[in-house]
C-alpha cells in the first residue's frame, strides 16, 4: 500500500535548518496496524502527515497505491485525502461550533453526497463508536474520551484505507487511552482498513504488530512481541 | 451545512459580528443619509433653477442696454395751462425692462438655425407704468414771483398725492409654446394664446397678480392706453419670477415702440450634451449677448441651498467616504484575525479533504453575512437620517442675482413705492431669492446603493480572510498546534 524511499523532511525555522526526517525507507501493507514510536520532537508526526498527503517530502518519495503523493498537484491530494484517509489528532480537532452528527457530517462534505445520506452515514458512525445517544451534543459538552470517539467516527464515516492516527490518546486519561485503543483495535480488525498510530507511549505501540522507531529523524522497524490480532 | 456553520459561527463570536456589522451600518447610513440629503438638495436646485429659468430652457441670451439709452421716466407734473393746474392727470408710459438691451428680432432666427439649436423665441420685457393724480396748483399768484432777496414769500404750489403703479409686461412668440417665458408655467383659468393672435389685444395675466387685481379671464386691462383682454390665467412654478402680464410678442413691441427687437432669447438644445457648444455658437452669432446657461445659473446660485450643495457635495462625500473606508478596514481585520484564530479549524478542515475554496467560501459566507446584517442596520440609520434631515432641516434659500437671470424685475402695485418703473431702477441687479424645504428624499435607488455598499464590504473582508484561510497549508496549520 505505502512505500517509502529516501524520504527526507527539512523546515526551516528562524533561519536553521531542521531535519525532521532523513533518508527513511518504509513499506506499508494494505491492512496493516503500524506504531510509529519515538520521542517527542522526533519526526514522527512529520511522517505522519506525509504518509496523510498533508505535507510533501524535500527529497525521496511517498508511493501510495501506485501514486507519489511527494509530486501529486495540490487538488489531486486533496482528492486522495477526502477519499481514501481518516485522520485522529491528539488534540481531537472538532469543529467547536458544530455538534458531534455535523462535526462526523463535515468529513463527508468533499465528498458532495445528499444531506440525507450524509446524515445517515454519520449517525451509523456515531453509533459504532456508541455515542448515537451523544450526537446532538456540542464538543465543549463532551468528556475527552467523548470527543475523541467523535473524532474517530469522523475518520472512519468515509471508510477510508488508512486511518492515521497521531497520538490519539495523548490528552487521556490511561482509562479512557484503553477505551480508545480499544476501540480503534477493534475497528482495525472488523474493518481490515490500514492502521498507523503515531504513539510515544510503548504500550500502545506493543499492542501493534509492527513498530516504526523514529529517533533524531531515523527510522527502523521491529516486529512487536504482543501483536494485537485481527479477527 | 454551509448555512448551519455560518449561522453558528457568528453566533459563537456575536459580539465581534455585531461590532463589524455596526461598523459597516454606520459608514452605510451615512452614505445613505449624505446622498438622500444630495438627492433633495439636487431637487431643491433644480426646483429653483426651473422656476427661475423656466421649464425646456436651456439656453438665454439677453444683452445689456447700449450706453446712453434708458434712464428714468419723465412725468410732467407741471400742469399744460394753467387751466388744468389742480386737475386731474392720468398717464401711461411703457418701458423697457431696466438692464436688458434689445436685440433684433431677426437674431432668434439665425440663433434657431444654428446646429443643436432644437427651438428658440424671442420675448419683450417690458414695464408698464402708471401713474394718476393731480397737477400742482399754484392758485392765484403768477408763477416764478417769490423775491430774490426772499422779503416776499413765493406762493408754494398745493401738490396732491400722485399714485405710481407699475407691472412687468412680457410679449411672447405666441407660435413657439415649446421655449419662452411661459413654457414653464400652467394655465389654470381660459387659454394660452392661439397661433394666429400673433398681434391681437389679448393678455394672459400671472395668477398672483390675477388675484391682486381682482381680474379674470374677460377683464380688460389698460397698457399704454391701449385696452387688452384677459384670456388666461397662468400659474408659474413655485418661486418663479412671472412677469405679471404676457401679450403677444408683436403687440409688446408696438407698445414698446420697439418694431422688430426682442429682449430676450430663450434657447432649447437638441440635447443636454449640446447646451455647451450650442452657448459657444450663440456667442459667436452675438458677441456682445450676455449667454446663461442653467449651470452658469446654477454656479451664481448663492445662499443656504449653495452653502448645502456644497456641504453635501465636499464634506458629506469625503465623510461618508472616510466612513466607509473605516468600517471597512475594521471588517477586513476583525475577519482576519477570526480566520488568524481558526488555524487549527481550517487545518483540520483541509486534512478532511475540503478544497480551499470550500474553506475559502465558508469564510466569504460568514463575511457576507456580517455585511448583510450591516446593511440592513446601515439601511434603518440612514433612513432615519434622511427623515431627520426632512424633519428638522430649514427651508434652504437661494438668491441669484436678477442680471444672472435676465428675469423681468416685477412691481409691487404699492403707491410709489414699488420696486417696478422707474423707481425699481436701482433694483435693475437686485437679487432674487427663493425659499425651498430641503428633504432627503429615499429611493429604491438608495436601498439598492446600501446593499450594494454591504456586500462589498463584507466581499472585501471576505475576500481578505478567505485569501489568509487559503494560504494555509494543513500541515503546517496543524503543526502550529502541535
Amino acid at each position: 500500500m505505502y512505500e517509502l524511499k529516501g524520504v527526507t523532511k527539512t523546515y526551516r525555522k528562524g533561519g536553521a535548518r531542521i531535519t525532521a526526517l532523513q533518508e527513511v525507507n518504509l513499506t506499508i501493507a494494505e491492512g496493516e496496524f503500524l506504531a510509529v514510536q519515538g520521542p517527542t520532537g522526533q519526526g514522527k508526526t512529520t511522517l505522519l502527515q506525509l504518509l496523510g498527503g498533508l505535507d510533501r517530502p524535500t527529497s525521496g518519495s511517498v508511493v501510495f497505491e501506485g501514486r507519489d503523493l511527494a509530486t501529486m498537484r495540490e487538488g489531486q491530494l486533496t482528492e486522495v485525502r477526502s477519499r481514501s484517509f481518516g485522520f485522529v489528532f491528539q488534540t481531537f480537532n472538532l469543529i467547536p461550533t458544530l455538534t458531534g452528527q455535523e462535526n462526523v457530517e463535515s468529513a463527508l462534505v468533499p465528498l458532495r453526497m445528499p444531506a440525507s445520506k450524509r446524515r445517515e452515514r454519520a449517525r451509523t458512525a456515531l453509533a459504532d463508536v456508541g455515542l448515537a445517544d451523544r450526537a446532538a451534543h456540542l464538543p465543549l459538552e463532551l468528556s475527552g474520551g467523548e470527543q475523541q470517539r467523535v473524532a474517530i467516527a469522523r475518520a472512519l464515516v468515509r471508510n477510508p484505507n488508512v486511518i492515521l492516527a497521531d497520538e490519539p490518546t495523548g490528552n487521556l486519561d490511561e482509562g479512557t487511552r484503553d477505551e480508545i485503543i480499544g476501540l480503534l483495535e477493534r475497528l482495525w480488525a472488523d474493518r481490515g482498513q490500514t492502521l498507523v498510530i503515531v504513539t510515544h507511549d510503548s504500550g500502545i505501540a506493543r499492542r501493534a504488530p509492527r513498530t516504526a522507531w523514529i529517533r533524531e529523524g531515523r527510522l527502523s522497524v521491529q516486529d512487536s512481541a504482543e501483536p494485537a490480532a485481527r479477527r | 451545512m454551509f448555512f448551519t456553520y455560518v449561522a453558528r459561527e457568528l453566533r459563537r463570536r456575536r459580539r465581534q459580528a455585531f461590532v463589524v456589522a455596526l461598523g459597516l451600518a454606520l459608514g452605510i447610513g451615512l452614505v445613505v443619509t449624505v446622498s438622500a440629503m444630495a438627492a433633495g438638495v439636487r431637487t431643491a436646485q433644480s426646483k429653483v433653477l426651473k422656476s427661475l429659468y423656466g421649464v425646456g430652457t436651456d439656453v438665454t441670451v439677453t444683452q445689456a442696454p447700449a450706453g446712453g439709452t434708458g434712464g428714468p421716466a419723465r412725468f410732467g407734473l407741471t400742469a399744460p395751462n394753467q387751466a388744468r393746474q389742480g386737475k386731474g392727470f392720468s398717464h401711461d408710459d411703457i418701458l423697457q425692462s431696466p438692464g436688458l438691451g434689445t436685440i433684433p428680432a431677426t437674431r432668434v432666427s439665425t440663433i434657431s438655425s444654428l446646429s443643436g439649436v432644437r427651438s428658440a423665441a424671442g420675448a419683450l420685457s417690458l414695464i408698464s407704468i402708471h401713474a394718476e393724480g393731480k397737477f400742482a396748483d399754484f392758485g392765484q399768484a403768477p408763477r416764478g414771483t417769490g423775491s430774490a432777496n426772499g422779503s416776499t414769500p413765493a406762493v408754494q404750489p398745493s401738490i396732491a398725492p400722485i399714485k405710481v403703479t407699475s407691472y412687468s409686461v412680457t410679449g411672447v412668440d405666441v407660435t413657439n409654446t415649446a421655449v419662452g417665458p411661459l413654457s414653464g408655467a400652467r394655465i389654470t383659468a381660459g387659454r394660452y394664446f392661439a397661433s394666429a393672435e400673433t398681434d391681437a389685444k389679448v393678455a394672459v395675466v400671472d395668477s398672483s397678480y390675477a388675484k391682486q387685481h381682482k381680474l379674470s379671464v374677460g377683464s380688460t386691462l389698460t397698457m399704454g392706453g391701449t385696452k387688452f383682454t384677459v384670456i388666461g390665467i397662468a400659474t408659474s412654478p413655485t418661486g418663479g419670477q412671472p412677469s405679471n402680464v404676457y401679450v403677444p410678442l408683436a403687440r409688446a413691441q408696438k407698445l414698446a415702440g420697439e418694431s422688430g427687437k426682442v429682449n430676450r432669447i430663450y434657447v432649447k438644445a437638441t440635447s443636454a450634451s449640446n447646451i455647451a457648444p450650442v452657448k459657444a455658437e450663440i456667442q459667436k452669432v452675438l458677441p456682445k449677448a450676455t449667454v446663461t446657461t442653467a449651470d452658469d445659473l446654477a454656479s451664481q446660485v448663492t445662499g443656504s441651498l449653495s452653502s448645502a450643495a456644497s456641504l453635501s457635495r465636499n464634506l458629506g462625500t469625503w465623510l461618508g467616504i472616510a466612513a466607509l473606508v473605516a468600517a471597512f478596514a475594521v471588517a477586513s481585520l476583525l475577519t482576519m484575525s477570526a480566520v488568524g484564530r481558526r488555524v487549527r479549524e481550517f487545518g483540520t478542515l483541509k486534512a478532511l479533504g475540503w478544497r480551499s475554496r470550500r474553506v475559502v467560501g465558508q469564510v466569504m459566507g460568514e463575511a457576507m453575512a456580517q455585511g448583510i446584517l450591516g446593511g440592513i442596520l446601515g439601511i434603518g440609520i440612514g433612513v432615519g437620517g434622511a427623515v431627520l434631515i426632512s424633519k428638522l432641516a430649514p427651508s434652504l434659500t437661494a438668491t441669484v442675482g436678477a442680471a444672472a437671470t435676465g428675469a423681468p424685475v416685477t412691481g409691487t402695485g404699492v403707491t410709489g413705492a414699488g420696486p417696478g418703473g422707474p423707481l425699481g431702477q436701482a433694483l435693475a441687479s437686485a437679487s432674487h431669492t427663493v425659499s425651498v424645504p430641503l428633504t432627503a428624499p429615499l429611493s429604491f435607488g438608495l436601498f439598492a446603493l446600501a446593499i450594494g455598499l454591504a456586500l462589498a464590504g463584507g466581499l472585501l473582508a471576505g475576500s481578505l480572510g478567505g485569501w489568509r484561510a487559503a494560504r494555509l497549508r494543513p500541515a503546517e496549520a496543524l503543526r502550529r498546534v502541535d
